[in-house]
């Protein structure tokens, strides 16, 4: 099960996800990544610090997104990703790809 | 030896006639001797055991004519009574016109011989009428018998029994209580009486019936008294071997049962008139309730029991016209009585124009009496919502043209009614998803052989290592592929590969992926280029969210060196003899689909490592190392290893029985939610 909270805090898009990230609970993500990135904003920051687990088909929806982060200019950056969490995006090469930050400091001073 | 209820009829009759005949016989020689002062023949008593006789057996023929016969209704039995009385009237009548025609009465008494017959003819006739007619009685009053009142039947039985051979034993002393008797069983009789359930079961029609033939049946009994008394007039002081009736036990207290039976009845029956319209209804209910019920079992579709729950409701709560309305993909369809759908629009919208809450609203389980305009025939509507399971399917109303139509009670039944529709229909659904659910069932089965067929039975590999592979999908199908290739002699193509999410899609990028290796292995190409034209391809075929995890080797048994690139891919487990321990490659790469376009070869490196005897290659997909425990653990990669460690003296069989064993001690009981896959490569 997975929940998330979108906030909007100077300019940023703030996007909390906790919880498990598994095959059903894919579309949660995948419907608030859609909501998060159409609100407008230049800048998001997905906070990753409850994030338990995310499966195969969780990642395939921040990879899904790759593609219209960078067509609209998108400062996109994740942050405080669990150890266990972290090494899945690593594995499959994510980390390459997406701003991957420690924490929210880092992420926010990314985005300045 | 049993006697067949035919044969003991038969008897029955033929000793009915014999002792008739034997009455008329003796008493008519007692009548000759007594006005010719002679000796009598016959003793006294003779006659009147005959007629005892006549009278049992009587009795025993109305036994089994009409107390055995089944089937008959109430009204059938009084038609019976009704039918026996007026043969016997018109016999009786007949012998009347025989009377008036021979001459006047005082005339008669001038052949007493031929009065007496008459008489005796008449008193036969009359006996089969009371016997036939107590024995109806007997059934109405035992229709719905308690042991109490079968009890109390049987006493008056015997009592009546008792009344035929105390006419037969001639005690003086006994004669004398005659008449405290005939009390005695008149009150039986009367008690007895109290029992008429029967009635009620009757329809308004049917009272009606009742009525005029026990009004028919107790003018019969007037005659019969008014005949046979005349007759003892004429005949009593003729001979004192006359047999009088009123001074008859027997007779007297069955006739005044008779007549008292008759008579409650009739007046129960009329003080039920008025309310019999309100069993009838009730009676309506319960049988149109078990009509639905049975529907579940028996109709064939969701349409008949619709038009069921149409009639039963119309019918129960004798409603002017009424539809059914149900909410199909936004559409609305009608099942109607007496009404068309011209008329229901405009009722509708009637009922939104006057904003009247509660009658057509989807989730309002409240239904109304409401009056409508005077342009409309209808005067009050009532409605009540037709769910299956929490679901609004859509609702049947009724119209009455009368104001206040409806009231609370049939607001209950109606609802009653439309839940009961809606369990059928629930039913029904239920039935077509469990064989749907079974066919889906079927297809995943051929689906998971198909698939099982995808994974090769024999890896291909050369003499200086050995190689086995497992691998468990948690849906039928799963989305987890390993391979080999020869590309020569020398040159082994070798690929492990997990496609993301799991189930039937994955299952499908399987395929895609054993597609991909077969065309592009044989190529001969880099296990770089091989990763990077992987990726192009397959980059046309996923959908937006959907990538797949690859390792690619080339083994090389000539150079004994192994060439290889991970494509997202969880790191491969390699074990050095020399060393005596195991780590992970830990390589650049990228999951194949997740980047379509050029940059792709960026993220690509290709590695070459040479391999030793005793070197152990581990592959697998993140089903294993991401197995958990109940606690939530993950196995993870540091017990993967030591399972490795623990076993790198085995065979590569011995390895993938350790690794799984270790997995299972592990997650325990729960079974493991992710395909997961080994592939073993033990060098020698």
């Amino acid at each position: 099960m997975v929940s998330i909270t979108r906030t909007s805090e100077d300019g940023k898009e703030v996007m909390q996800v906790q919880g498990e990230v598994d095959a059903s609970s894919s579309i949660e993500l995948d419907n608030a990544m859609k909501e998060a990135l159409s609100a407008g904003q230049s800048k998001v920051m997905i906070d990753c610090t409850q994030l338990e687990y995310i499966s195969s088909a969780g990642l395939g929806v921040f990879m899904s997104y790759l593609e219209e982060i960078r067509s609209k200019d998108i400062s996109l950056v994740i942050y405080g990703l669990r150890p266990k969490v972290a090494h899945v995006f690593e594995i499959l090469g994510l980390d390459q790809l997406l701003e991957i930050k420690d924490t929210r400091k880092e992420a926010e001073a990314y985005l300045a | 030896m049993k006697i067949s209820a035919n044969t003991i009829t038969r008897i029955a009759t033929i000793l009915a006639i014999v002792s008739w005949i034997g009455l008329v016989y003796t008493n008519e020689a007692q009548f000759f001797s007594s006005i010719n002062n002679l000796k009598p023949d016959f003793q006294f008593e003779i006659p009147g055991i005959l007629l005892s006789v006549f009278v049992l057996m009587l009795f025993l023929f109305y036994k089994f004519k009409i107390e055995k016969s089944e089937g008959i209704n109430f009204v059938d039995l009084l038609w019976r009574v009704f039918v026996t009385g007026l043969i016997i009237t018109m016999v009786s009548l007949s012998f009347r016109l025989l009377m008036m025609i021979m001459g006047s009465s005082e005339k008669l008494s001038e052949w007493p011989l031929f009065t007496n017959f008459l008489y005796l003819s008449n008193l036969g006739l009359v006996s089969a009428y009371l016997v036939s007619t107590f024995i109806v009685w007997k059934r109405l009053i035992l229709y719905q018998k308690s042991k109490f009142l079968l009890r109390a039947w049987r006493i008056f039985e015997y009592a009546l029994l008792l009344a035929l051979l105390y006419e037969v034993i001639p005690v003086p002393a006994l004669q004398e209580f005659g008449n405290y008797y005939a009390g005695v069983l008149v009150l039986m009789g009367i008690f007895l009486s109290a029992n008429m359930k029967w009635v009620a079961y009757l329809n308004f029609k049917q009272k009606w019936k009742s009525i005029l033939l026990i009004l028919l049946a107790m003018f019969y009994l007037g005659y019969y008294s008014f005949t046979l008394l005349t007759f003892s007039v004429q005949l009593d002081d003729v001979s004192p071997f006359f047999i009088s009736l009123p001074d008859h036990v027997f007779f007297v207290s069955i006739l005044a049962f008779i007549f008292i039976y008759a008579l409650f009845s009739l007046l129960v029956i009329l003080f039920n008139l008025p309310t019999s319209s309100v069993f009838e209804q009730k009676l309506e209910e319960v049988v149109n309730f078990q009509r639905l019920s049975q529907s579940i079992q028996t109709e064939q579709s969701e349409e008949r029991v619709y038009d069921i729950l149409l009639e039963s409701a119309v019918s129960t709560v004798f409603a002017d016209a009424a539809w059914i309305e149900l909410h199909e993909n936004g559409k609305v369809r009608y099942h109607t009585f007496q009404i068309s759908e011209k008329e229901i629009e405009d009722l509708k919208s009637f009922v939104r124009k006057r904003n009247i809450k509660g009658i057509f609203d989807a989730g309002s389980d409240k239904s109304r009496n409401v009056e409508l305009i005077k342009g409309s025939r209808f005067r009050s509507i009532m409605s009540s919502p037709i769910l299956v399971k929490q679901e609004n399917l859509g609702r049947l109303i009724l119209l009455k043209d009368v104001t206040d139509g409806f009231n609370k009670e049939m607001h209950k039944i109606i609802a009653t009614f439309t839940n009961q529709a809606g369990i059928s229909i629930e039913n029904f659904r239920l039935l077509s998803e469990a064989l749907e659910n079974e066919r889906y069932k079927e297809e995943l089965k051929i689906a998971k052989k198909v698939q099982r067929s995808l994974l090769p039975d024999q890896l291909e590999h050369n003499g200086d290592y050995e190689v086995t592979a497992f691998s468990e999908a948690a849906d039928e199908v799963g989305g987890d592929y390993y391979d080999t290739y020869r590309i020569n002699d020398d040159r082994i193509a070798l690929v492990i590969s997990d496609v993301s999410g799991k189930g039937t899609s994955a299952a499908f990028h399987m395929s895609q992926m054993k597609g991909m290796f077969h065309s592009l292995s044989q190529l001969d190409l880099g296990a770089g280029e091989f990763i990077i034209r992987a990726n192009d391809a397959l980059s046309r075929c996923l959908d937006k969210a959907s990538f797949v995890t690859t390792s690619y080797f080339i083994i090389d048994s000539r150079e004994k060196k192994i060439e290889f690139a991970r494509a997202g891919h969880c790191p491969t487990l390699y074990y050095r003899r020399e060393k005596g321990e195991a780590s992970y490659f830990k390589t650049k790469g990228l999951g194949l689909g997740i980047i379509r376009n050029k940059s792709f070869p960026d993220y690509t490196e290709v590695n070459t490592i040479h391999y030793k005897s005793g070197d152990i290659m581990v592959l697998y997909t993140d089903g294993i190392t991401e197995a958990k425990n109940r606690k939530g653990e993950e196995f993870g990669y540091d017990r993967l290893l030591k399972a490795v460690g623990e076993s790198a003296d085995g065979s590569a069989e011995d390895i993938q029985r350790k690794i799984i064993e270790r997995l299972f001690d592990f997650i325990g009981d729960d079974s493991i939610n992710d395909d997961y896959t080994t592939v073993i490569v033990r060098f020698k």
